[in-house]
């Protein structure tokens, strides 16, 4: 009765108690976090100050190039002074020449013109010369008729290509294989280890293919109590989460940044920045449909993907690791004659930047710190954006909702 | 006596070596000279063996290590036969159910057969296990509340990999065997269904299993905690009340003004135990079966409240469209 002694069983104790403590304290130092939704619900954005600095360092905007006034015009279009200008022949000269130089500069700045350009005959056509004339057409698309998602931003060559002739984040399709039917290495397009583009999990490595270049149904969870016909399969399911976590470390954000998470599927309590997600869906399906898979043939073989397919799009390509492309910079407007050409002059749209930040914008000199944004309040006049409230924007912008704040 | 006060053990009960009662002429004898391990002394009684396997027992080993070598070899293959890559991929890797195009068909072998194979296997070992635990109950004179428990548990194995899968009429609704492929197919599965949080057997099945680890420590730190003044000896403490079930009890009586008794603590703890998995696989059961949505079906119920809308009312871009179109 006398040995009360506590043996080793003390001192580990105390040990695990403070190392596990520790722990928990230096990894919340690190991370802030953003109230987005109604108190209690767990809608938190969680960023990391650490992982926030390098996006910043990564995300510094181009000064844009002297702009053009009015009396530094040429008076003739680019059609009438060069040949075989097919997508910019209408703009002035001077113009020509500043996006020229803008997209040298965004593009290929160590390569310089010579990467498009044979620099014997300007005019000739190159594959590189090819695809750029078909992006020009494509950031116009983007600009004019995609509002839907990029709103009052806009995109320009250097959101996705940063200095470099071919985008960093680029996808192809992944092949299928169908190994005999007596062998046991079908993996199903899944299980796969050090996958990007599902967060590096074990769901099906090629979420793209069904979704951003076909149109399978993404949509998987039941729409009533009861069932009703919804025959969507586990494995289904899987692959939309694979989708869901490509957007989700594309945009650095967690689920929450779109849903309230106690039902994925309901679009009562989703903040709007799922309807701005959705429309980038179907822009994203748009262009890769529309613009990047036919430029197929055009490409030597080095530049297309194992089934011999053109690179793609995803939301990685513009978006580069932030919840909006640039942190939301809109270098559109110093470029409109050249890459939104019908928002010229025109009140609102791409010629008038909106403060319509869902999220603090980071500056680039002063430090990230996002501020408590409390539900309901009057910042969320300026802090929710108006998917399609006050204007109707984009090919698919027929939706009817009052930009009202309830209060709780 | 003392030593018994720590929270790991101290002593090891030594006797001669304990060969068992004599088996019925039918039985297979037991297998394996029985001995002392220091090591196992540590946390239980330290003598080894023998084994009792029969003809159950070895035909639930050889086809649950059959099982088990298909899924490993599977994983393997996947790998094109690298050791390394098994290593690095081990999570990752996995065994998975046919695609639900087959529904309740036989699917050839690389495309879910093999699957099947491994799953029969594993099922009947683990059927042929529960038999031989209700017959060695049987035969030891004891009750077969441990066979029970295990039906229990394998009432949710069942209803996972083969009732469920049956009545929604398609094998690929099953569980794949690997590491986070089974993972991810619970998160995928209460996405599906509009989050399991809201099924009430679920919810009840977390309080079981929440439950048997509180009840479990409890238990087991009163024990502990009277063992110096014999509680240990829980059995003769059931039918003869000595100073440690006094204490036991008066001490969770004094805490929280009820206490069970030395015999009533297990039946709370295997009725928690028991329930954890009954209600589980019942709430898994209903999973798209009788319920497609969980979330609203809470909400339908009043089970769950609906939260003020703090964004602009969007709603569904898709079903503006859809009426926009209509219009």
């Amino acid at each position: 009765m006398k040995d009360f002694g506590y043996g080793f069983g003390r001192p580990i104790f105390v040990f695990l108690l403070v190392l596990s403590t520790g722990l928990l304290w230096y990894a919340a130092l690190d991370t802030e976090q953003v109230q987005r939704g109604y108190r209690g619900t767990a809608m938190q954005l969680v960023t990391n100050k650490n992982i926030q600095a390098d996006l910043i360092k990564a995300n510094v905007v181009p000064e844009a190039l002297e702009p053009i006034g009015e009396e530094d015009l040429v008076g003739e279009k680019a059609s009438e002074i060069y040949e075989n200008v097919q997508v910019l022949g209408d703009l002035d000269d001077a113009r020509f020449n500043r996006i020229m130089a803008a997209i040298t500069e965004w593009v290929s700045p160590e390569q310089g013109c010579a990467y498009c350009h044979n620099l014997e005959n300007m005019a000739e056509d190159n594959y590189q010369k090819v695809v750029s004339r078909r992006m020009f057409q494509m950031t116009q698309t983007i600009n004019e008729k995609w509002t839907s998602h990029v709103q009052n931003v806009g995109v320009t060559c250097y959101t996705c290509h940063r200095g470099n002739p071919v985008p960093e984040n680029i996808w192809f399709t992944v092949p299928t294989e169908r190994p005999h039917i007596l062998r046991m290495d079908n993996r199903g397009e899944q299980n796969v280890a050090g996958v990007e583009a599902n967060a590096y999990s074990d769901l099906p490595r090629d979420p793209f293919t069904p979704f951003l270049l076909q149109d399978k149904p993404i949509r998987v969870s039941g729409t009533e109590a009861l069932p009703h016909g919804n025959r969507s399969s586990i494995k289904q399911t899987e692959w939309t989460w694979a989708l869901m976590m490509h957007m989700s470390t594309s945009l650095g954000v967690n689920c929450t940044y779109c849903h309230n998470t106690r039902n994925f599927a309901n679009w009562e309590n989703a903040p709007p920045s799922r309807a701005v997600a959705w429309h980038g869906i179907r822009m994203t399906r748009n262009l890769n449909q529309e613009y990047l898979e036919p430029l197929q043939p055009v490409y030597p073989p080095k530049r297309l993907g194992t089934l011999n397919d053109a690179p793609k799009a995803n939301c990685a390509t513009c978006h580069n690791g932030v919840y909006k492309p640039l942190y939301g910079a809109n270098m559109v407007k110093d470029y409109l004659h050249s890459l939104a050409p019908s928002a010229v002059g025109k009140e609102g749209g791409l010629s008038t930047p909106v403060g319509q930040e869902i999220n603090p914008v980071p500056s680039q000199d002063a430090p990230y710190k996002p501020k408590f944004v409390p539900p309901g309040q009057a910042n969320l006049k300026g802090g929710a954006p108006k998917v399609a409230g006050e204007k109707a924007i984009g090919p698919k912008a027929a939706l009817t909702t009052e930009p009202i704040v309830k209060a709780n | 006596m003392s030593e018994y006060q720590n929270i790991y053990t101290r002593v090891q009960v030594r006797g001669p070596v304990e060969a068992g009662v004599p088996l019925p002429p039918e039985d297979l004898p037991r297998l394996g000279k029985p001995g002392f391990s220091n090591l196992i002394g540590y946390i239980g009684n330290a003598q080894l063996g023998p084994i009792y396997l029969g003809y159950l027992g070895t035909l639930s080993l050889v086809l649950g290590l059959g099982g088990f070598q298909i899924i490993g070899w599977n994983m393997l293959a996947s790998v094109n036969w690298d050791l390394a890559q098994f290593v690095r991929q081990l999570f990752w890797l996995s065994l998975d159910p046919p695609p639900p195009s087959y529904g309740l068909g036989i699917p050839p072998l690389n495309d879910g057969g093999w699957y099947m194979i491994a799953g029969f296997m594993i099922t009947a070992s683990i059927l042929l296990w529960w038999v031989r635990t209700y017959r060695r109950a049987i035969q030891l004179g004891m009750g077969t509340h441990v066979a029970w428990a295990f039906a229990s548990a394998i009432w949710l194995f069942l209803v996972l990999g083969f009732f469920r899968p049956l009545l929604m009429g398609s094998w690929g609704e099953a569980v794949p065997f690997g590491i986070f492929s089974h993972l991810d197919w619970t998160a995928a599965f209460s996405i599906r269904y509009g989050n399991l949080f809201y099924n009430p057997f679920h919810a009840l099945s977390i309080v079981f299993l929440y439950g048997s680890a509180v009840l479990f420590a409890m238990h087991g730190a009163t024990i502990l905690a009277v063992s110096r003044v014999g509680g240990d000896r829980e059995i003769e403490q059931i039918t003869d009340r000595g100073t440690a079930s006094e204490r036991a009890g008066l001490f969770w009586r004094w805490t929280m003004g009820f206490n069970a008794t030395m015999e009533s603590i297990h039946r709370w703890a295997w009725w928690f135990a028991v329930l954890t998995t009954l209600t589980g696989g019942i709430g898994i059961l209903l999973t798209g079966t009788v319920v497609d949505n969980w979330y609203l079906w809470a909400v339908k119920h009043n089970f769950a409240p609906m939260y003020p809308a703090v964004w602009p009312a969007g709603g569904d871009p898709a079903a503006a469209l859809a009426t926009g179109a209509a219009q």
